[in-house]
């Protein structure tokens, strides 16, 4: 086991950011914890990396224990947090360089971890970071993060607020990573990215609702879920709102996701009714179920 | 046509020294549209969105917004336009009474008005109960939705909302998009920027800068058809090279 957390809370004054949290991650394993801003996942991550103690509960990494080997902790995990740590006003060379000296490692001796991911930022070494790009900044804050070859990386949100094109190759770089054999715990609040996880945790408000593999979950899920669409969305998402039987309306994309209270509901039902409030180019389908629209049903009770 | 156009566009480029931030773009957008503004990082939409409000200078082209000259009448422009973003909303350590009081204030509400719209946006949003609390203290997706609202105040014929759902729960998410629905149904334009794809099929029409240019300008149908795709998310990727 890479990582052991049992019953882990967390209060800050009477806010409660994380309550009786459990979870392992394995060794070699890529994990990810899947939740919107304030569902507890920073907390999660400095509770880990020894920079906050918990109120209740354990939790080891690399077989340490967070509160009692703090030090040996700190020296065999990487952590990337959600915002920008690095130092402003050093080059990007003297960044990698001066992360590898406080680690007593070298660059030369662990260049190989990182260059897939050096590389692209190299023809900027004498940049200074606060100069970067957002892209750069955060490929460079991997770097940093990898250059003492921890055994554990932490990646806070490393995605939050970066584009599809990037988020893709930020992905493949994560996939290279675990193949060196290093454990990744990783969090987004991009729904999407869960399925390039090996096991996921869905996480709101301090709570996990769901541990498994992205497959699992979605196959475990046993609602039938209709995409719909007609001409005018809008209208037809009021309409479906109105729907008597309706479990849960969701717009999803250039669909609305529809869910009946009835197991044995028709779809026919559906269509007449539509027809009756005038919708025109109607469609109505059984669609594969998302982690998306797990994690709303899950959830749905605390909203 | 041209005065259902609220937004007109026409050869504007911003240079910085010698890096061109944006490249010649031109672009229209009609009364009540929701307009998707998409590119990558760095593909020059913030640059783009600061001249659009008036608050950064084109180095060439022009535009109105409004029906004001972007460079001539930035005074104007900002009083008739709404703006949110996901990074500067409201004040934390103001309460959700005071906010609203103060955002109305800078838009040059009276008194009378600023109070009459506090009553009819707190009953809106249900937040009577909170009303007098702190903002910092509220969950992100009902600061939000307050930003939004707060946004509007001053009835804006258009508001621009810079990543207004980052990080934001799916559900509150959803929730968000139907306030926007509800506004452009009121005739408000809505100018939007988003890295969540399937927001970009909500908009009536979707605009995806690469390297400072438009490359894309359609109805998200229209794009899934032109790059053979059954996803926005696949025409980003199609079109969006990294320019780094």
């Amino acid at each position: 086991m890479s990582i052991s957390v049992q019953n882990l809370s967390k209060s800050y004054k009477d806010f409660k950011a994380i309550e009786a949290i459990s979870f392992d991650v394995n060794k070699g394993e890529l994990f990810g914890l899947i939740g919107p801003d304030g569902a507890g996942k920073t907390t999660i991550f400095r509770i880990l990396t020894t920079l906050l103690l918990p109120n209740e509960g354990v939790a080891s990494v690399a077989g340490f224990d967070v509160v009692n080997d703090y030090k040996s902790i700190r020296n065999s995990v990487g952590y990337m947090p959600g915002k920008f740590s690095l130092y402003q006003d050093l080059t990007v060379e003297e960044n990698l360089q001066f992360f590898a000296t406080m680690f007593g490692a070298t660059i030369e001796e662990n260049y190989d971890l990182i260059r897939d991911i050096y590389i692209q930022i190299e023809p900027f070494k004498k940049r200074r970071a606060g100069a970067l790009s957002g892209g750069m900044k955060q490929k460079l804050a991997l770097c940093c993060a990898l250059i003492h070859k921890p055994k554990v990386l932490f990646l806070d949100e490393p995605t939050t607020g970066v584009d599809p094109v990037s988020r893709k190759e930020f992905w493949e770089m994560l996939k290279r990573l675990q193949q060196k054999g290093i454990t990744i715990l990783v969090s987004t609040p991009y729904m999407d990215e869960a399925s390039l996880c090996d096991r996921i945790a869905l996480i709101q408000k301090g709570k996990i609702f769901e541990i498994d593999s992205p497959k699992n979950i979605i196959s475990k899920y046993s609602k039938t879920i209709y995409a719909v669409s007609a001409q005018n969305t809008h209208q037809l998402l009021e309409d479906l709102k109105a729907f008597p039987s309706q479990y849960s309306v969701f717009a999803f994309g250039e669909f609305i996701h529809y869910i009946d209270q009835n197991n044995d509901f028709k779809s026919t039902h559906l269509q007449q009714y539509l027809e009756s409030k005038r919708h025109t180019e109607i469609t109505i389908q059984i669609t594969t179920p998302t982690i998306e629209d797990v994690f709303m049903d899950v959830t749905s009770l605390e909203n | 046509m041209e005065h259902n156009k609220i937004i007109s566009v026409s050869n504007l480029t911003k240079t910085f020294g010698d890096f061109t931030a944006v490249n010649n773009i031109s672009f229209e957008v009609a009364k009540g549209e929701i307009f998707g503004f998409l590119g990558a990082n760095g593909a020059g939409k913030t640059t783009a969105i600061k001249m659009l409000i008036g608050i950064s200078k084109p180095s060439s082209g022009e535009a109105t917004v409004a029906g004001f000259d972007i460079a001539k009448q930035s005074e104007m422009v900002k009083k008739n336009i709404g703006y949110m973003s996901q990074k500067f909303s409201l004040y934390d350590d103001l309460t959700i009474k005071e906010n609203i009081r103060f955002f109305g204030g800078i838009y040059g509400l009276s008194r009378k008005e600023i109070k009459e719209k506090t009553a009819i946006l707190i009953a809106e949003l249900e937040l009577e109960e909170v009303a007098n609390q702190l903002v910092g203290a509220l969950p992100l997706g009902w600061k939000q939705k307050l930003s939004f609202s707060v946004a509007l105040l001053h009835e804006p014929k258009i508001i621009f909302l810079d990543e207004p759902t980052g990080g934001v729960d799916p559900i509150t998410r959803r929730q968000f998009w139907e306030m926007i629905y509800a506004q452009a149904h009121k005739g408000t334009t809505i100018f939007v920027t988003t890295h969540y794809m399937d927001e970009a099929e909500y908009c009536d029409r979707v605009s995806i800068m690469v390297e400072g240019k438009i490359e894309a300008l359609d109805s998200p149908k229209n794009l899934k058809k032109q790059f053979k795709v059954d996803s926005m998310n696949e025409v980003f990727l199609k079109l969006a090279r990294n320019i780094e």
